[in-house]
């Protein structure tokens, strides 16, 4: 054989090898397992059920109440200088938070505004989970000194000045509060020692007669907020493709990248342990390690949320809930103590997290990058244990997931 | 006619090699999509996700003494992650008598994350005939779950631990 004869067939043997090589790793293959599939559905917004109602709030699914609510929610009258609304710090134009690390009211808060929609589906309300309701959460901030500052009587007072029509046609007959020294301007259990003292000298009938009038303003509050939900972004368009094979719709829905940071995600980077469901988040608690903040006060996470939410005035076994206690399961079998709590915080919904940074409950981390980072290095925990362990990820896969994490966006509707 | 034949085989390996160079070079560009599982080089689920193999996730079983038989059925069936629920349990002794007037207790957690159950369950109800009512039970994540269950009877104590694997 000549040396020329020898050398073409040595290049047809390489370009075989090749070419077999290249149609192994390129050949279709399905994209998912039955199992990983069966993951990705449960993901899927899709699989997100009916909103179950609240028992506790007889008005939560009443068009009138959520009318009514979406009017306090923006009136910054209910507030100790008239500048402060539930939407100055949720405000719809950024996914109902505020991009702030902290809060601003009337002075400033000690952890991060949360995005509210979806949050009809949680048992839990807070970073810490110390309310139990929709309604009874919207009863916290209006009697904070750092977000509205005011009190209850003040809020019956405006209720009975601007809202009589809107109220009484939802919540029968506004009592009569017209003698103010019965029901003082500014009188409630807040911190500021004037308005308490005044609230502590008026008769327990007074006082009820007040808290019935502020505890219908958190009902009709919670009619609104359940309206707000967050809708289908390019990942469920991928699943939705996905559940039925159709190769073109998730190649179209999700770049490579993106279904690599996807199966990290459900797979080797375990996020979906505690970012699971149609929204992302087991509304439970965990501690992740999360770095403590210099010059905020020590925070224990659900160990004090699951203390105060025991003794909530407004718990659902409360007088004021309409709930049977039958109905109350999440608080009555809850885990009121123990080690897992310290430190633990609950997860929001991942929808839409690429335009809220920053993240974490006090903002400690300022880009997803950050937070991946947190991740993949699995730092010990400033108090108690963290349940995450250090990932081993390179740069390129954390990469990946956020690009993941991008896909989540979806519209948020609110009527 | 020898160094022929070596220097070709030679041409050819080297092409070979910086084929295969050049193809895991251009590897970030093309990105994973071409890449086989095999050579991203890890499993389908992490290690601590996926359950031993000989897992015993039968709803009836012989508590560990041999004492009782229990069993149980979910209001939640299938289960499912998320959402609390009510179980009732099924008590009988080991030669089928029903189990009235047992007192029990309720523990459980996942073995391979070392955390407990979300909620702390209890038995809310007899129902006579050896059946009891739990409420309170809820799992937050996917994956291999432990549910046991004390039972205290005439005197008597034994444990029995259920295995579930969820979805999630
Ligand atoms: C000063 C800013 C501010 C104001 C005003 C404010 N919030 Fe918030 N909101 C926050 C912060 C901060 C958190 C988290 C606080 C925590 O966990 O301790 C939060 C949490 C929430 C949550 C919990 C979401 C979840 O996933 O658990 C809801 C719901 C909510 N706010 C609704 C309201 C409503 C309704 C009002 C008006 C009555 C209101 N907020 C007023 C800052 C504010
Ligand atoms: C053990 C449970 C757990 C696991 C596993 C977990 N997370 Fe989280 N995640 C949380 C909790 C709890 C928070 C809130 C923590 C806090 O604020 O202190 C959170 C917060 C976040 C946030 C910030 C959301 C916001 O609005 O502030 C992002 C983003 C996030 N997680 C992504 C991920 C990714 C990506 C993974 C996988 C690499 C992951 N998580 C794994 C529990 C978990
Ligand atoms: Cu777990």
């Amino acid at each position: 054989m000549s040396e020329r004869k020898q050398l073409v067939a040595g290049f047809a043997l390489l370009f075989a090898l090749i070419i077999s090589g290249l149609t192994y790793i390129l050949w279709p293959r399905p994209a998912w397992t039955e199992a990983e599939l069966a993951t990705l559905r449960t993901l899927w917004i899709g699989s997100l059920p009916p909103l179950a109602p609240d028992p506790s709030n007889q008005y939560a699914d009443d068009p009138r109440a959520a009318e009514f609510g979406k009017q306090l929610f923006f009136d910054t009258r209910f507030s100790s200088n008239g500048e402060v609304a539930c939407a100055t710090c949720h405000i719809p134009e950024k996914g109902f938070q505020d991009g702030l690390p902290l809060a601003r009211g009337i002075g400033t808060t000690t952890r991060r505004t949360m995005p509210i929609a979806g949050t009809a589906y949680s048992p839990w309300l807070f970073w810490d989970g110390r309310k139990d309701s929709q309604w009874a959460q919207a009863l916290g901030p209006m009697e904070s000194a750092v977000e509205h500052g005011g009190n209850r009587t003040q809020y019956a007072h405006l209720i009975d000045e601007f809202y009589r029509t809107e109220y009484e046609s939802i919540f029968g007959a506004l009592p009569d509060f017209s003698d103010t020294a019965r029901f003082p301007e500014s009188a409630g259990p807040v911190a500021d020692p004037i308005a308490s003292a005044a609230w502590n000298a008026m008769t327990p009938e007074d006082r009820e007669a007040v808290t019935q009038v502020y505890v219908n303003m958190g009902k009709a509050i919670a009619a609104y907020e359940r309206l707000i939900m967050t809708g289908p972004s390019r990942f469920d368009a991928y699943v939705q493709a996905a559940l039925k094979a159709d190769t073109k719709t998730m190649n179209s829905s999700l770049t490579s990248d993106e279904v690599e940071g996807l199966r990290l995600f459900i797979g080797p980077a375990n996020c979906i342990q505690c970012h699971n469901g149609p929204l992302f988040t087991d509304n439970h608690f965990h501690n992740t390690g999360v770095p403590a903040v210099d010059g905020l006060p020590e925070d224990t996470g659900r160990a004090q949320g699951a203390q105060s939410v025991l003794t909530d005035e407004f718990n659902c076994l409360s007088p004021y809930s309409d709930a049977s206690p039958e109905d109350c399961s999440e608080l009555r079998f809850m885990v009121a103590d123990g080690e897992e709590l310290l430190r633990a915080f609950k997860p929001p919904s991942l929808r839409n997290v690429a335009g809220r940074a920053p993240y974490m409950h006090a903002g400690q981390f300022t880009t997803l990058e950050d937070v991946l980072a947190h991740y993949n290095s699995a730092p010990t925990a400033p108090a108690g244990h963290t349940e995450i362990e250090p990932l081993g990820l390179s740069d390129r896969q954390l990469g990946y997931i956020i690009a993941f994490l991008k896909t989540l966006d979806g519209e948020i509707t609110a009527p | 006619m020898k160094t022929q034949t070596a220097k070709t085989i030679l041409i050819v390996a080297l092409t070979a090699i910086i084929t295969v160079i050049v193809f895991i070079l251009l590897m970030p560009i093309i990105g994973p999509r071409f890449m086989h599982p095999l050579m991203s080089g890890y499993m389908p689920m992490h290690a601590n996700s996926v359950p031993p193999a000989s897992l015993d996730i039968s709803t009836v079983r012989t508590t560990d003494n041999g004492l009782y038989r229990v069993s149980f059925t979910s209001e939640l069936n299938p289960l499912a992650i998320n959402q609390i629920h009510t179980w009732t349990l099924h008590i009988e002794t080991a030669d089928g008598q029903p189990v009235e007037n047992a007192e029990i207790t309720v523990d459980g957690g996942m073995p391979q994350h070392g955390h407990g159950l979300p909620t702390r369950p209890q038995v809310t109800q007899n129902l006579g005939n050896g059946d009891y009512v739990v409420e309170g039970m809820k799992f937050q994540m996917g994956g291999w779950w432990e549910v046991k269950f004390s039972i205290t009877s005439g005197g008597k104590t034994d444990t029995v631990t259920f295995n579930l694997i969820l979805e999630g």
